[in-house]
């Protein structure tokens, strides 16, 4: 049964650049390639694409499905499709890797052609200015001289907010959800206590575990452990697991006593098999690094004065790693400096996680913002 | 059931008003300002000020839905309770500030006129008046009022903060708030003589003296 709202079956394709990219931290990148995916047309004059950027662990994969037996779509595929608030009957919408990602875009488990051996340890810190570069490489490539609208949430929502500033011509409309304008040093703190729980893993070998045949798992274990109970709030936690236990009685254990230490373990267990440790690395110092306002003395208003598009900023209630006052700021500066922005705060249970929740008024407020943009 | 068709009637009649409350409101506004709607509801004042006068306008609203009706409007909307003060905007950033029909039905009434003052280099501020002869009678004969400008019974009405023109007159005074202006009206039409008595909506036009 074709669901009708469903982009349907997708495919990733490949993009490869060979100009050299010059990286924030001074490092250069020879060539690299990006992995992406495209639902709906792009019309003749080329402006209705809208660019996705992905969260710390997100991929190009934003909605559809692989094939028919696939069990689970792409992540935001309760937003984006036919008929749903990112409309792909009238957008051309793009997902995207990032670089250091470990989904197919060029990453420490690629080849650095240098030494025709995996990058491992030697791939280089990438930054939120980074990617919006190559992402915009993509964009030529595809002949996009300018966005309908870039969205994103969390990192992703960094990577819109950059955007404006690197590129204030190439963005019509940025949509920041569930962000902040820096990361306060107790969110850097959880980033720092991830980091440790994959470097000091035996089996990370200082990043080049790839030789060695192993995958730090256990580090890469506690870090999604880690990030999982910051995406929820007390509240969500709470309703789905309370004090629930496993197996009905306590045994006097340290085996999985409680139903949130069975989630905690299968959200990490299912982590591990799949996610790079080093791109986990980089993603969390991508985040770390992330102030635009620090060039300008902490001047947040400064910093955007560079922007010219149009903003939907969006913040949930109960998101305590990115809170709606984080989202205020951004706001702020978006009003101080007399741009065109809309801010909604969303009541809801879920955390961080909220922003990828289908809440009818969340996508009411997406929908009625993407159908009245320019 | 004659209910209904009197409840619509009545809806009907005051959006004629509103339009000329509006357009009252406009008069008091250069072309191009910048302009905050405080609970600015679906964005109708804010709407009519960008078509008319070219504003760059915001509204601040804390409901929900209205927040959605703004966007569906296409109308700068920020979403936050203006009972928590405006923090969020600088001193004088804002051409004009306005509070249209939300005086009477918010809590920190004192804190948010004097934040407007703070954020707006000039603020218009329009309540019904609860001086207003037919309010009078319905106290007189016992009653909270119920009108077209008061549209709730004593039991469901979100006022909280009623007053009068003499009251806010009065307040104004003791804050050393200049009035430049004040229009009372009535049924959309101006109040020239003993507007406590005859009019139902008072519009202020005032900034800091």
């Amino acid at each position: 049964m074709q669901d009708s709202s469903s982009v349907g079956i997708v495919a990733p394709q490949t993009a490869r650049f060979s100009e050299p990219l010059a990286l924030k931290s001074g490092a250069v990148l020879p060539q690299y390639e990006l992995v992406f995916e495209t639902y709906g047309t792009l019309n003749a004059d080329k402006s209705n694409a809208v660019l996705i950027c992905h969260a710390l662990s997100g991929t190009h994969h934003v909605a559809g499905k692989y094939s028919d037996d696939d069990k689970y779509p792409g992540w935001w595929d309760n937003m984006i499709g036919p008929g749903k608030p990112l409309d792909t009957n009238r957008y051309f919408v793009i997902g995207v890797n990032n670089l250091a990602g470990c989904h197919g875009s060029t990453g420490p488990a690629s080849i650095n052609p240098a030494t025709g051996k995996l990058w491992g340890s030697q791939f280089p810190v990438v930054t939120v200015e980074d990617w919006v570069h190559a992402q915009a490489r993509l964009a030529d490539q595809l002949g996009i001289t300018q966005f309908a609208a870039i969205v994103g949430g969390s990192l992703g929502g960094m990577q819109a907010l950059q955007w404006t500033l690197t590129y204030p011509d190439r963005v019509k409309n940025a949509l920041v959800i569930a962000a902040a304008p820096n990361l306060t040093a107790q969110n850097m703190a959880f980033n720092e206590v991830a980091r440790q729980a994959i470097i000091t893993d035996p089996e990370f070998y200082g990043g080049d575990f790839y030789q060695h045949g192993v995958v730090p798992r256990r580090g890469l274990r506690i870090a999604r452990m880690l990030g999982h109970i910051t995406y929820l709030s007390d509240d969500a936690m709470g309703a789905k697991f309370g004090r629930k236990l496993k197996s009905g009685e306590i045994k006097y254990s340290f085996d999985v006593e409680f139903e949130m230490e069975s989630y905690l373990r299968y959200q990490g267990d299912k982590f591990a098999g799949e996610f790079d440790a080093n791109t986990y690395l980089r993603m969390t110092r991508a985040l770390d690094y992330f102030d635009p306002a620090a060039e300008f003395g902490g001047d947040l208003t400064a910093a955007l004065s560079r922007a010219k598009a149009d903003f939907l900023v969006v913040s949930f209630t109960s998101d305590w790693r990115f809170s709606p006052a984080r989202s205020r700021e951004i706001v702020k500066a978006l009003l101080d400096n007399e741009l065109s922005v809309t801010y909604a705060e969303l009541t809801a249970a879920h955390g961080h996680d909220a922003f990828l929740m289908p809440d009818q008024h969340y996508h009411d407020i997406v929908r009625a913002y993407l159908e009245n943009m320019e | 059931m004659t209910h209904v068709p009197e409840q619509a009637h009545v809806h009907f009649a005051e959006a004629a008003t509103e339009r000329r409350d509006f357009a009252a409101i406009a008069r008091w506004i250069t072309p191009g300002a910048k302009v905050l709607d405080l609970g600015c509801g679906d964005g109708a004042l804010l709407g009519y000020l960008r078509d008319t006068l070219n504003v760059r306008g915001y509204g601040v609203e804390k409901d929900d839905a209205n927040v959605l009706a703004c966007v569906k409007n296409g109308i700068n909307v920020i979403q936050m309770n203006l009972e928590e003060g405006l923090s969020g905007f600088d001193a004088n950033s804002f051409d004009v500030v306005i509070l249209s029909q939300t005086l009477q039905a918010v809590y920190q009434t004192e804190r948010i006129v004097l934040e407007m003052l703070r954020v707006g280099k000039e603020v218009i501020v329009t309540f019904p008046n609860f001086g207003y002869w037919k309010h009078r009678l319905h106290i007189i004969a016992g009653n909270m009022p119920v009108s077209p400008s008061l549209p709730y019974q004593w039991y469901d009405t979100p006022n909280v903060h009623m007053c009068t023109i003499a009251d806010f007159d009065a307040f104004c005074a003791g804050h050393g708030i200049h009035v430049r202006e004040r229009l009372v009206m009535t049924d959309g039409k101006a109040v020239g003589v003993l507007p406590n008595l005859l009019g139902s909506l008072a519009m202020y036009r005032f900034q800091t003296a």
